[in-house]
């Protein structure tokens, strides 16, 4: 068992922050991240060739990087937090080339910077190789997957789709369409509101610049995936406007709905929930007295107040008052809150999956087959939706849209281990899941 | 220019620059991660470790999230049915 003053589960914006602000204050700090490399999402690095080292030395990103490594707190990489409880233990599963390694941490206060994964809604088609999320093919694209000269579809809503356009095209990618479900209207409001986020709205603008060669289909929508010859790859999308539909060619389609925030484990220690959002108070303290949270879990809001209310964590486990950033905590709220009424989802878009479309891809349930069934429990028990290794956390948010029923409880493990993990309570292990000797642990 | 590493995929040997996730080598070697319950062929969604639509068995362990995992020279890999 490793014990800390402070721990922190998620390096990305949030989770750095917290972290290096907590250390810099005198607390010992860990930080835990499912991910080989600190930066989350938004501050992925390309892990290939020249790219990955082309913007080092600069940026916000990486002098918050330098900042969290200069501060003195331990960030741990590849680990994923499986069981978490309030008394104050943590548990991990890391793996490694000879089985799973199972770690026990023991914190006096925990920040859970957790943050957020795409909203995927289904449509027939979707489960072709070929069909990504929109973060996801960007994801894959630091990973080494090249989409140079290949026909790319992005689709779904949110400003994240003009950045990863923006992002593949930079990449050689030929983007031909951005294909955004909010109105016209919708996000003439939001445009609007950008005034008073300057940098956002140049952001915005930069992307649209770079993509002066792609058409911005905005008020459509994505209705089917066409499959190729084989069957097996992509060939084609049909886009619709609501009155008509068109087939679009392309090789790849990256879809994403916005966010969904990553709450799992604030829900398993039972923080107070504000609809899908965790409650915090101005110090982002949870109902948990050693429990705070910061960032998207606490409400989708994007980078800087992610980065702000990561501070404030940091600071108040630290004991230093807060009450200065607590004001552009508000004003990214507010951002927050114009971007969730921007890129509301529309109704039609639950008339896009047909009765044999697939909703849960763990296990395969088809849309039809969960007619007749009034809620999680029952559905769960009957068809398997939700019980397969991703634990409804792509089917979730699915059902929720389609049919509206809210998750229903949560359990340990929040990510499938061997069940020896359970075994070992106080103590780390290397579980062998290969027939290959362990080596003793120095 | 880059450093190639050889890998096993589904037993054909595939070469991939140091950095390539396990994920992306199977895209590139355009083959599924996985075989769905029903029969589908899957490949990676999300990409950031959520959906284990990409998992597959990596040096004979089962259910590993290629889309988390580094290229490793002689690594084998296999998609999971």
């Amino acid at each position: 068992m490793t014990t800390t003053e402070v721990l922190v589960i998620g390096a990305g914006p949030a989770g750095i922050a917290a972290a290096a602000a907590a250390a810099e204050n005198g607390c010992a700090v860990i930080v835990l991240d499912d991910n080989v490399a600190a930066g989350g999402q938004i501050w992925r690095e390309a892990t290939v060739g020249e790219a990955a080292s082309a913007h080092r030395g600069h940026g916000r990103k990486w002098r918050a990087l330098e900042r969290l490594r200069r501060s003195g707190a331990q960030v741990l990489g590849g680990r994923c937090v499986f069981s978490a409880e309030a008394s104050g233990t943590v548990q991990t599963s890391h793996e490694t080339s000879s089985g799973t390694l199972v770690e026990q941490f023991h914190f006096e206060q925990l920040i859970l910077a957790t943050g957020a994964r795409e909203r995927f809604l289904p449509f027939p088609g979707w489960t072709l190789p070929g069909v990504f999320g929109a973060g996801g093919l960007q994801a894959l694209v630091k990973g080494g997957f090249p989409v140079g000269g290949k026909r790319v579809v992005v689709a779904g809503t949110g400003p994240l789709l003009l950045a990863v356009a923006a992002h593949l095209a930079q990449d050689s990618a030929v983007v031909s369409s951005v294909v955004e479900q909010a109105s016209l209207g919708q996000l003439a409001r939001f445009a609007a509101s950008l005034w008073e986020h300057p940098a956002k709205l140049a952001q915005g603008v930069l992307y649209r610049a770079m993509l002066w060669k792609t058409s911005y289909r905005i008020g459509c929508w994505v209705v089917e995936a066409i499959a190729g010859s084989n069957g097996h790859n992509l060939s084609a999308v049909r886009v619709t406007d609501g009155t008509r539909v068109w087939t679009e060619p392309c090789d790849l389609l990256a879809s994403g709905y916005h966010l969904v925030p990553n709450t799992e484990i604030a829900a398993l220690l039972g923080c107070k929930f504000r609809g899908t959002f965790v409650q915090v108070d101005k110090a982002q303290r949870t109902s948990l007295p050693n429990v705070f949270c910061a960032g998207e879990p606490t409400g989708i809001a994007g980078l800087e107040a992610a980065m702000v209310q990561g501070e404030i964590a940091g600071l108040a486990c630290a004991g230093i008052s807060t009450t200065l950033l607590q004001k552009r905590v508000a004003a990214e709220r507010a951002f927050g809150e114009s971007m969730e009424k921007a890129f509301a989802l529309r109704k039609e878009l639950r008339s896009v999956p047909r009765p044999d479309t697939i909703v849960c891809r763990c296990e395969d349930v088809t849309f039809g087959s969960l007619h007749g069934y009034t809620g999680w429990t029952d559905v769960k028990l009957q068809t398997r939706c939700g019980m397969g290794p991703c634990q409804g956390r792509i089917c979730g948010p699915v059902v929720e849209f389609l049919l509206g029923w809210s998750p229903v409880s949560i359990r340990q493990p929040l990510f499938p281990v061997p069940l020896q993990a359970f075994c070992f309570q106080d103590e780390s292990v290397e579980i062998a899941t290969t027939n290959e000797p362990i080596e003793e642990k120095a | 220019m880059f450093e190639l590493l050889s890998v096993k995929i589904n037993g054909a040997t595939s070469r991939v620059a140091r950095g390539t996730t396990v994920a992306a080598a199977m895209l590139l070697a355009d083959r599924p991660s996985r075989i769905s319950v029903t029969g589908e062929p899957r490949g990676a969604l999300c990409g950031m470790g959520v959906c284990f639509e990409c998992r597959a068995v990596v040096n004979g362990i089962p259910h590993r999230r290629t889309c988390q995992i580094l290229c490793e020279q002689d690594m084998t890999i296999e998609a999971s049915r």
